[in-house]
């Protein structure tokens, strides 16, 4: 598995969409779960909440922290992952599959482009991970 | 990079960068949090075995006649009954009977004891124990030039063995000896901080090294695994061991911490009437155990019922053996009963938990 799939689009804080119709699927990166560790808990909205882009979408702990996790996009929650909150360690095995959080119904498609695609990505790992650290 | 220039290394500095450590600043030091992972290696020292790089913790030595005397009248705990080869945890409290730190206190020979102190105490500490000393004892602090290395979990001793022979597995539990290991001289006790057996080894920061990698080498078949400070606070947290800084400090008294126990009350020692007021007068509040029902205490969080806060929080963590989300907290002693329904406010929620009997986790005997 790519640690940054070419098909998806991402935040600076490190959330990845996925795009299908006018719903997104959204998780963590896998350079986000390998900076936080084990995760060993997820919080995320109810069904039907809206979330806003860039606003706050939910708290991942691991063993050490939690991390807040924003939404890269606005809209109604129209599912949560299940699974996840009761393995949260999904995050870590399958960060871009199973490990997924929520599905939401886009709003304004038009923020998409307000996200990085996969290469803008990487660029942008490649300079947290030099620049950044503990 | 974080590059703090006043950050000190320990001898074992650049075997944690090869094998994949991540650092962070402890207690003034650059040390490893984790290498693989904090739950991968939590299991592998309550499976096999883990190493444990502790030379940021501070060694105290007292020589003479009078050094095993002095020594107790400074720690809460029994070190004039101690034999020759045997440490015994205890405090270090104030004439208030706050706690300054906590200790290990080895009596290595007739008339000489090793103290292991907290890292970031060991300027307080030796302040303090220099205003308690009596003439006829020498004191050196070691801390600097002294390389600790723990190895824990129920393989330690068999692993340890190939390294400092057969003699080391015959130590009793806080047993303490000198020998060699890897070709080095040791003292080798059977301590730690993981609720699991183990050994802790002291030498010679030059000597620091070979001893590391023999260990990682004889442990090899049973799949030893280094271990960050992650995984310590993880550990330690399941067996219920206090954190200095986090669960005890100079606010804290001997008896509300549930260290009512390493203090010998009959004997002399600094801070005794004052801890004995405490235990008199009964504590206003206690630490506890909770379990936490859906979300991460940490320390800092508030404790309440009802609604209404009473009581902090001082450790928190999910725990991967016990797989549940535990903490210490100081509560009121009306609301420290096993059994009590409180709840923890986590992120302006509150959080069910319910005080539980310590420690979290016990190894099978």
């Amino acid at each position: 598995m790519s640690a940054v799939p070419d098909d998806l689009r991402y935040s600076k804080e490190h959330e990845w969409v996925r795009l299908e119709g006018d719903t997104a699927t959204i998780g963590i990166t896998h350079f986000a779960q390998e900076q936080l560790g084990d995760v060993v808990f997820v919080e995320l909205p109810e069904k039907s909440a809206s979330v806003r882009q860039f606003a706050s979408l939910g708290v991942v702990e691991s063993v050490k922290a939690a991390s807040d996790i924003y939404s890269p996009i606005s809209g109604e929650v129209i599912e949560r992952n299940v699974k996840v909150i009761e393995k949260p360690e999904l995050v870590n095995t399958s960060p871009y599959e199973q490990g997924w959080l929520v599905k939401v119904k886009l709003a304004d498609k038009g923020e998409i482009n307000k996200l990085l695609s996969a290469q803008d990505y990487r660029a942008h790992i490649g300079e947290t991970a030099g620049a950044g650290g503990d | 990079m974080t590059t703090d220039a006043a950050l000190r290394r320990t001898p074992l500095y650049p075997e944690h960068l090869r094998l994949g450590a991540r650092m962070v600043p402890f207690a003034g030091y650059e040390m490893p949090i984790q290498y693989a992972g904090i739950v991968a290696e939590h299991r592998a020292v309550r499976e096999a075995a883990g190493l444990f790089d502790l030379s940021h913790m501070g060694e105290f030595h007292f020589d003479g006649a009078g050094a095993v005397a002095a020594v107790d009248r400074l720690v809460s705990s029994d070190i004039a009954g101690l034999e020759v080869g045997q440490a015994r945890y205890g405090l270090l409290c104030n004439e208030k009977g706050t706690i300054v730190d906590d200790v290990i206190s080895y009596r290595t020979a007739r008339d000489h004891v090793l103290m292991v102190v907290n890292a970031a105490n060991v300027e307080k500490d030796e302040a303090h124990v220099r205003k308690h000393l009596p003439k006829d004892v020498a004191f050196a602090d070691r801390s600097a030039d002294t390389a600790l290395i723990a190895i824990q979990g129920p393989r330690a001793a068999d692993i340890l063995a190939k390294v400092a022979g057969g003699s080391v597995a015959a130590l009793q539990p806080f047993g303490v000896k000198s020998t060699r290991a890897a070709g080095a001289e040791a003292t080798i006790a059977r301590t730690g901080y993981t609720g699991e057996d183990g050994f802790e080894i002291f030498v010679d920061n030059a000597d620091a090294v070979q001893v590391w990698q023999a260990l990682l080498v004889a442990g090899r078949a049973d799949a030893i695994v280094p271990v960050g400070l992650g995984a310590r606070d993880t550990l330690r947290l399941e067996a219920r061991f206090s954190l200095y800084g986090n669960d005890i400090d100079e606010t804290t008294g001997p008896i509300e911490a549930g260290l009512g126990w390493t203090c010998k009350l009959d004997k002399d020692f600094v801070g005794r009437d004052a801890v004995a007021k405490q235990k008199a007068d009964g504590p206003k509040r206690r630490i506890v155990g909770l379990v936490v029902e859906g979300g991460v205490a940490r320390h800092g969080h508030d404790v309440t019922s009802d609604g209404k806060v009473v009581g902090k929080v001082t450790s928190g963590t999910f725990g991967p053996t016990v797989a549940q989300n535990i903490a210490l907290a100081y509560v009121p002693t009306e609301l420290s009963k096993v059994g009590t329904a409180l709840a923890v406010r986590i992120r302006d929620k509150d959080v069910p938990a319910t005080v539980v009997k310590t420690p979290f986790y016990r190894r099978a005997a």
